[in-house]
């Protein structure tokens, strides 16, 4: 029965995905397809909790329907061009796109079908993992011990590159020093949404619990759904939606942009300080069984502070892309 | 009760509507002339192959892959971890690329690549 309705959310969300799609194609307006693009978010994010995978479910809702939403408005915001969206898509997509369908559909035949447990994927590693993390680091969530300790190399290289982006972010949009004084306070003044005193009521009340819920998804990671990755986000959800209803000069009177990018220096440094410490108390760079008596109590140790460094990052780079792209000139 | 709903639906739903997506992210990144709404576009391109790994995770009577001595069958955590850290990679560089439309229309005053190309009257300066 259970099986039935999961199946029957299955195709519906799978539905609504590919109408979210197509709306996007035919929309002449960028806000509608900005607001499609968060509604197909919201969906694949249910869509994900029915396959099982409750942590990505947990990072899309707050990535694709809340950040990435906010980022979009704010490069709109000021400039709104109409779309000349073409009626029917032009041959050169139509070929390319039947073509390339054909192709991946008759390359799906060879694959396994939809929950099959014996399928290729299933036989390897994924049973080492599930049969021995929950010994080896203490941690009963697969997914953060795997992420943060048997791939500990791989996500030091994503959170290095999500700083690099942020970085790069950064020297595209560089501070608006060529603006007069009082054009800067109008800007730092003006908030988006500030007019609307029950939303802006409603929200400041909430901001505390967002940024409550982020530490719990931070130091709750190991045990349940969460991790470093999500709760930087809702962090910086959480301040970004501060910046929205306040303006962005209330935010930089709190946390200023030194402070930012500070914070997001901090997290790698951390993360790969954690490596290195491994390595002066005679282990591998990021082996964590050397931090603590046992091996078991080092993993969770180890894992506990990268899962924070991840966070910190995370955190500080999205507070700095929303600011530099709200504070932007155009 | 799992052999009989597979033939409920092919067993390979999933991966062509995975499919379906790709190429219309495809269709909008080759289409559309507005930086935004190509960034739209490959975002799309991107969710589909997240999809596409998602559901090969998946195990018919499976669990959210968190360890409990009551539960016996887990879905393969593997590409929850790949798709996670590719989500917020994802947005990361969706924003760098934001920021390069945002330079480009601080030069040309619009994001539209015809009126780019095709307009010789724009000397494109730097502004830093």
């Amino acid at each position: 029965m259970i099986d039935m309705i999961n199946i029957g959310m299955d195709i519906g969300l799978l539905g609504v995905l590919l109408a979210c799609a197509l709306l996007i194609l035919r929309s002449g307006s960028l806000l509608a397809i900005i607001l499609l693009s968060a509604a197909y978010s919201l969906s694949i994010c249910a869509l994900f909790v029915i396959l099982d995978a409750v942590d990505v479910a947990f990072t899309e809702a707050a990535v694709g329907a809340g950040i990435s939403t906010v980022l979009m408005l704010a490069v709109i915001r000021r400039q709104d061009e109409s779309l000349h969206a073409p009626r029917w898509p032009s041959a050169i997509s139509v070929v390319t796109g039947l073509g390339l369908g054909l192709l991946l559909i008759v390359g799906t035949l060879d694959m396994s079908m939809y929950g099959n447990p014996l399928a290729p994927v299933h036989l390897h590693l994924a049973p080492r993992f599930i049969g021995q993390s929950g010994a080896e680091t203490g941690i009963p969530n697969v997914v953060t011990s795997v992420l943060a300790s048997y791939r500990g190399y791989d996500t030091l290289g994503e959170v290095v590159v999500i700083f690099a982006a942020g970085l790069s972010v950064l020297l595209l949009l560089p501070s608006a020093n060529t603006e007069t004084g009082e054009e800067h306070e109008d800007r730092q003044r003006r908030a988006w949404i500030a007019d609307n005193p029950i939303l802006k009521a409603a929200l400041l009340r909430v901001i505390p619990l967002v940024l409550l819920f982020a530490l719990y998804v931070q130091f709750h990671g190991d045990y349940g759904p969460g991790g470093g990755f999500q709760a930087g986000v809702i962090f910086g959800a959480g301040v970004i939606t501060f910046g929205l209803l306040c303006g962005l000069g209330k935010l930089l009177a709190i946390l200023s942009e030194r402070w930012v990018s500070i914070g997001m220096a901090a997290g790698v440094l951390l993360y790969a300080g954690t490596g290195v410490a491994a390595m002066w108390r005679g282990g591998n760079f990021l082996d964590y069984s050397t931090l603590a008596e046992t091996p078991t109590a080092g993993q969770h140790t180890g894992i506990l502070l990268i899962e924070l460094g991840v966070g910190i990052t995370v955190a500080f780079t999205m507070i700095s892309l929303f600011i530099c792209f709200s504070r932007g000139r155009d | 009760m799992d052999a009989d709903l597979s033939h409920w639906i092919p067993g390979l739903f999933n991966y062509w509507v995975a499919v379906t997506l790709f190429v219309l992210g495809l269709v909008i990144v080759i289409d559309s002339h507005n930086m935004i709404k190509k960034l739209i576009g490959l975002n799309l391109f991107q969710s589909a192959v997240f999809l596409l790994f998602i559901t090969m995770g998946k195990v018919s009577g499976g669990h959210p892959p968190i360890l409990d001595p009551s539960i016996e069958i887990y879905s393969n955590p593997l590409p929850h971890v790949l798709i996670l850290t590719a989500i917020v990679v994802g947005v990361a560089t969706t924003a760098l690329g934001l920021a390069l439309v945002v330079r480009i229309r601080r030069v040309y005053g619009t994001v539209d690549e015809n009126k780019i190309q095709h307009n010789p009257d724009v000397e494109p300066e730097i502004i830093p």
